[in-house]
């Protein structure tokens, strides 16, 4: 394969940088947008929050099939649980028939996943289930190759019981610094709240992101040609 | 034991010791409702089929041991989709390769699904018809059953259970596009079976090219003449610029209620020299 055109044939996966993280009153997912295939970027803008219920999502990160594929059989179980329990199924319920699924066909699957959501008995809730199929709690929880960068960010950052906007504002940051060191990361910031009201789901597009240690201001970029609207692309 | 004379393949596969892929393809293949069981509940053979991986175990072991495999016909490839105001055009050239050889200078790539649905195929081409050819009939059974017009999400989640099941083993990386009742819709699916949602997209050898084209001049709200344009500069750009693509576009617009498939739509590589004379071929010659 010519190293310049990268393997087009290699597995579609999502070099990413997930986020879950739980505030007094509900939880925060963040992902950044960019999926891989070989070098070559196949969606700089994909959505790896994924719905799961009304008040359940997952952030998925590994291999973009599998990870679709295990996402979408366990949507259709907790459809199916929740008209059999008659009310909304719980964080715990969605988090385990991930688990499961990841577990029990580990050899095949390569996937790591972070679930997070609302529910009336347990409140916010986010749960980890990495490539083995270990499911954890945890107040909060970083996925995917960007994720690396993160553990250290996070040991000084975190604390308990901060507001939704505190919280948010932490997710962002977080995923824009791995977004600036991570090769396999980039693309937009997304953002899923959940909480007893609902879910919110927000977007920080690329150059809203702040710039970080040697990063340059984006000078001739296409964001400015295009704002310009001058017909010839390369006219200053 | 298990199962008696249902095809001897079944009993080898059984002696060895399961391999991976098998387990668990066993696992996610079966009809019944997957099983959140332990592995070891499933011991059993399936006699009913379903894709044995044996035959790839043992290519892995000849490419292993220095047996080039057999070039088969590939679609190197150029294949694009883009959504614009009123729907979605598709467009495709035309070269089918095998190895470095053009087999076919003039093949179709853009793959009938539904009457308003088309799918661009690239990969291998026996594969692309196969699965496009398969899922397009699988619809028309669904539309008589339903009573309703097709829809563009249906196509894609046949397409991706089917091509997860294969594990990235039928190589058929497609652009689906199409408009329903729910408006126009635009998806690529990859050999593994994972697919985006995009407003343009490329796929193929040639998707680099094409893609450049699209990032540089495509902008929401396109018109229809604006739309063909784009696509056909996005296409011409993969038939120049990538040795996998070449020969004439082809385009497929489909809008709410009507589809146009325009086929050889430019033809910007014609024969440079023809005899004056003709050409006569005489018998037994």
């Amino acid at each position: 394969m010519d190293p310049s055109v990268g393997d087009l044939n290699s597995p579609h996966s999502m070099g990413t940088t997930i986020i879950g993280v739980t505030y007094n009153g509900g939880v925060v997912l963040g992902a950044d947008s960019r999926t891989s295939t070989g070098v070559y970027v196949a969606n700089r803008a994909s959505d790896k929050i994924t719905q799961l219920t009304d008040n359940v999502y997952v952030c998925r990160s590994g291999s973009a099939a599998d990870s679709q594929i295990v996402s979408d059989y366990v949507r259709y179980f907790l459809h199916q649980h929740t008209i059999q329990l008659g009310e909304p199924a719980t964080v715990k319920v969605a988090a385990n028939l991930v688990r499961l699924l990841s577990y029990n066909n580990k050899s095949m699957l390569q996937t790591g996943l972070i679930i997070g959501g609302w529910d009336k008995y347990e409140g916010g809730k986010i749960y980890g289930v990495p490539l083995g199929g270990t499911i954890l709690e945890q107040p909060f929880a970083i996925g995917g190759s960007g994720s690396t960068y993160l553990y250290g960010f996070f040991d000084q950052e975190w604390k308990e019981g901060m507001t939704k906007d505190e919280a948010e504002k932490l997710v962002v940051k977080a995923v824009s610094l791995a977004i600036a060191r991570d090769g396999a990361s980039g693309g937009v910031v997304r953002t899923v709240i959940i909480n007893s009201d609902g879910v919110t789901r927000n977007f920080y597009p690329g150059d809203s992101l702040p710039l970080w240690h040697e990063e340059l201001e984006p000078q001739n970029s296409l964001l400015d040609i295009l704002s310009s609207s001058s017909s010839e692309p390369m006219v200053s | 034991m298990g199962m008696k004379g249902n095809g001897s393949n079944h009993e080898c596969s059984r002696e060895r010791v399961k391999g991976e892929e098998e387990a668990a393809a066993e696992l996610l293949l079966c009809r019944e409702p997957i099983r959140i069981m332990s592995k070891g509940e499933v011991d059993y053979v399936h006699a009913r089929g379903g894709f044995s991986f044996d035959s790839c175990r043992r290519n892995e072991m000849l490419l292993n041991k220095g047996l080039k495999p057999s070039s088969f016909l590939k679609t190197g490839t150029t294949i694009v989709g883009l959504i614009f105001q009123d729907g979605v055009i598709l467009g495709a050239d035309t070269r089918a390769t095998e190895g470095p050889i053009v087999a076919d200078k003039n093949c179709e790539k853009i793959h009938y699904m539904a009457p308003n649905i088309y799918c661009c195929g690239a990969g291998t081409a026996a594969d692309t018809e196969a699965v496009t050819d398969t899922i397009s009939s699988h619809l028309k059974l669904h539309r008589y059953h339903t009573a309703r017009e097709s829809r563009v999400v249906t196509a894609l989640t046949l397409l991706k259970s089917h091509l997860f099941r294969y594990q990235g083993h039928v190589s058929a990386a497609l652009v689906l596009g199409g408009v329903d009742v729910t408006g126009p819709h635009l998806h690529t699916i990859y050999p593994h079976g994972s697919t985006d949602s995009l407003p343009f997209a490329t796929m193929g050898s040639g998707s680099l090219a094409a893609m450049a084209v699209f990032e540089s001049k495509y902008h929401e709200g396109l018109s229809r003449d604006e739309g063909v344009k784009l696509v056909c500069e996005a296409i011409c750009s993969g038939i120049f610029n990538d040795l996998g693509s070449g020969s004439n576009v082809d385009i497929c617009v489909i809008t709410k209620g009507q589809k146009e498939y325009l086929r050889n739509h430019l033809l910007p590589n014609p024969r440079t020299y023809i005899s004056s004379k003709g050409y006569s071929f005489s018998k037994k010659t």
